[in-house]
């Protein structure tokens, strides 16, 4: 640890007793990027699933926006270590995307314009546990925070949360993203503080 | 700050590299793999609000190095590069 | 003492604070003691690491702004409203307390006395820091080669070392400052109050056949704004080197 300098706090609050090992709460939303912003037409933006066939099932804004959509409220871990707590968006699951889309796949790249992935385990996405959300607090998400719309899967590490989502993968082999081809932890349990490879 | 000014320049790449490389990288002269640009490392454009650090080519924009430090440990990934040509002593 | 101040190992070391200056209303020099600090390059920068209780730490770049004076290093820091940073070395650091920082860093963006090009300087608000440790090593070797500082900034009231800049430039024919305010100048002061453009650009720069060095310094906008200008004006750009403040500079 460096020489501590008095009275320095930092944005950083205080750990506490709510949040995952190694986790800091903050008050505002910090913006982390691998990448410039993409900029996005909402006349040509579509979400693809694919599935491990190779069939695709397509939306255009429109029509993801027709879309039921729901409101969750959520706690959100980046790996970096800030958390917030209680925050919210609205999205449509991916138990609604996924629900006419026949596979026996087990594993889930998720692609972003700009060229970001992340990769995850496909019950990961299921049951309530993701969202493709285009609002956060009551706003409609911003550019710089992944809109217009991000993946979220909340119970992992936030670089799962793709921002600028554009499409799924459904594999029968597991593929690493971006973040986890170079040291980040394949899986991302923040309450197993599984940040890096062999954590 | 604006979402597409997120980047500096390699000129703050000297500090983290050179935990790694002890020659400092910034004078060093690179090849973008995919676009074919080369000029001094100090050009390019630095990502570093991120869980790594990722440098892009300033003219294509494609990922020409990462960096991830871990505790203990670091990875690096440079694929995106042709080359790293470094300025070095002479040897007699 | 130029080769190892590039190629020297880097580690995190603590300054003892000497002194913290008042340059304007949102700018401090930190005038810093480094037992061992092999010296510096002018337009080198170090890494500053704070740490709070229970461990959490932020680290920024600052370029040094001093020419190279034995243990002695002074950094000027811009007080960012919304920073992390920079609000506790401009308030909260004094006399007497420990700054952790490790350097000289950067061999690309320097600017070497042995040099025999004539040096056109281009900064941008806190851009100028680096170019100021490059006016003032000149200065303390005594040298002749031409040398041009254009520095661009808003108003009379965020000017950094103006009076220091007007003395060196007054007793040095050698040294010519210019500075652009972009939103309003002095009262009484002739000449245009904006942005640098390329006509009056043009007036101050070596033209390229001179064979000059440049180097542009600020944020991101000024430097690709003025890097633009430089190559239409002819400069090739080997000839221009650039730094940019970017957001990580809070």
């Amino acid at each position: 640890m460096g020489t501590v300098s008095p009275g320095f706090r930092g944005r950083r609050g205080r750990p506490s007793a709510n949040l995952p090992p190694g986790q800091y709460l903050v008050e505002d939303f910090p913006v982390l990027s691998a990448g410039p912003t993409p900029r996005i037409d909402l006349d040509t933006w579509e979400f693809t699933i694919t599935n491990e066939t190779g069939e695709r099932q397509r939306w255009s804004w429109d029509a993801f926006r027709a879309l039921p959509s729901e409101a969750p409220t959520v706690d959100i871990h980046c790996v970096t270590k800030w958390s917030k707590l209680g925050t919210s968006w609205e999205g449509v699951s991916l138990d609604t995307l996924l629900e006419g889309v026949e596979t026996s796949a087990s594993f889930a790249l998720a692609e972003s314009y700009g060229g970001y992935t992340t990769n995850l385990p496909l019950e990961d996405l299921l049951d309530g546990k993701a969202w493709v959300a285009f609002r956060f607090g009551g706003e409609d998400l911003e550019p710089i925070h992944g809109g217009p719309a991000r993946l979220l899967v909340p119970h992992l590490y936030f670089w799962k949360s793709a921002k600028w989502v554009r499409g799924i993968r459904l594999l029968d082999q597991d593929e690493p993203g971006f973040w986890e081809s170079l040291g980040y932890h394949n899986y991302g349990d923040p309450w197993r503080e599984q940040r890096y490879w062999g954590d | 700050m604006t979402g597409s000014n997120m980047w500096t320049d390699g000129n703050m790449l000297a500090g983290p590299l050179h935990d790694i490389f002890l020659p400092d990288v910034t004078a060093a002269v690179v090849g973008c793999r995919n676009c074919g640009w080369t000029g001094a490392m100090a050009e390019v454009r630095v990502f570093d609000h991120a869980p790594g650090v990722v440098v892009r080519c300033a003219t294509c924009d494609e990922v020409l190095l990462r960096l991830v430090r871990g505790p203990g440990r670091a990875w690096l990934d440079m694929r995106g590069l042709n080359y790293v040509q470094l300025p070095m002593a002479n040897e007699t | 003492m130029a080769r190892a101040a590039v190629l020297g190992r880097l580690s995190w070391r603590a300054a003892q604070v000497l002194e913290v200056r008042h340059e304007s209303a949102s700018a401090r020099t930190l005038v810093l003691d480094l037992p061992e600090w092999p010296g510096h390059l002018p337009g080198q920068h170090v890494d500053v690491r704070l740490t709070a209780e229970g461990g959490y730490q932020a680290q920024r770049s600052y370029s040094i702004a001093s020419a190279p004076d034995g243990s002695r290093v002074e950094l000027t820091v811009e007080r960012l409203a919304d920073g992390e940073v920079s609000p506790y070395l401009t308030d909260e650091l004094r006399p007497g307390n420990l700054l952790e920082l490790r350097g000289p860093i950067g061999g690309w963006f320097v600017w070497r006395s042995g040099d025999t090009d004539p040096v056109l300087l281009l900064g941008g608000g806190s851009g100028v820091v680096p170019l100021m440790a490059m006016v003032r090593t000149r200065a303390a070797n005594g040298s002749t080669i031409p040398m041009r500082l254009v520095y661009s900034t808003r108003t009379p009231d965020t000017v950094l070392y103006g009076d220091e800049l007007r003395r060196l430039a007054e007793r040095d024919p050698t040294l010519r400052v210019e500075l652009v305010y972009t939103r309003r100048a002095p009262e009484g002061r002739e000449g245009p109050v904006g942005r640098l453009d390329a006509a009056r650009l043009a007036t101050l720069a070596w033209p390229p056949a001179d064979r000059p060095a440049s180097f542009v310094c600020g944020p991101t906008g000024f430097v690709e704004a003025v890097a633009d200008l430089l190559v239409d004006q002819g400069y090739a750009p080997e000839q221009i080197k650039t730094e940019r403040f970017g957001p990580t500079g809070s």
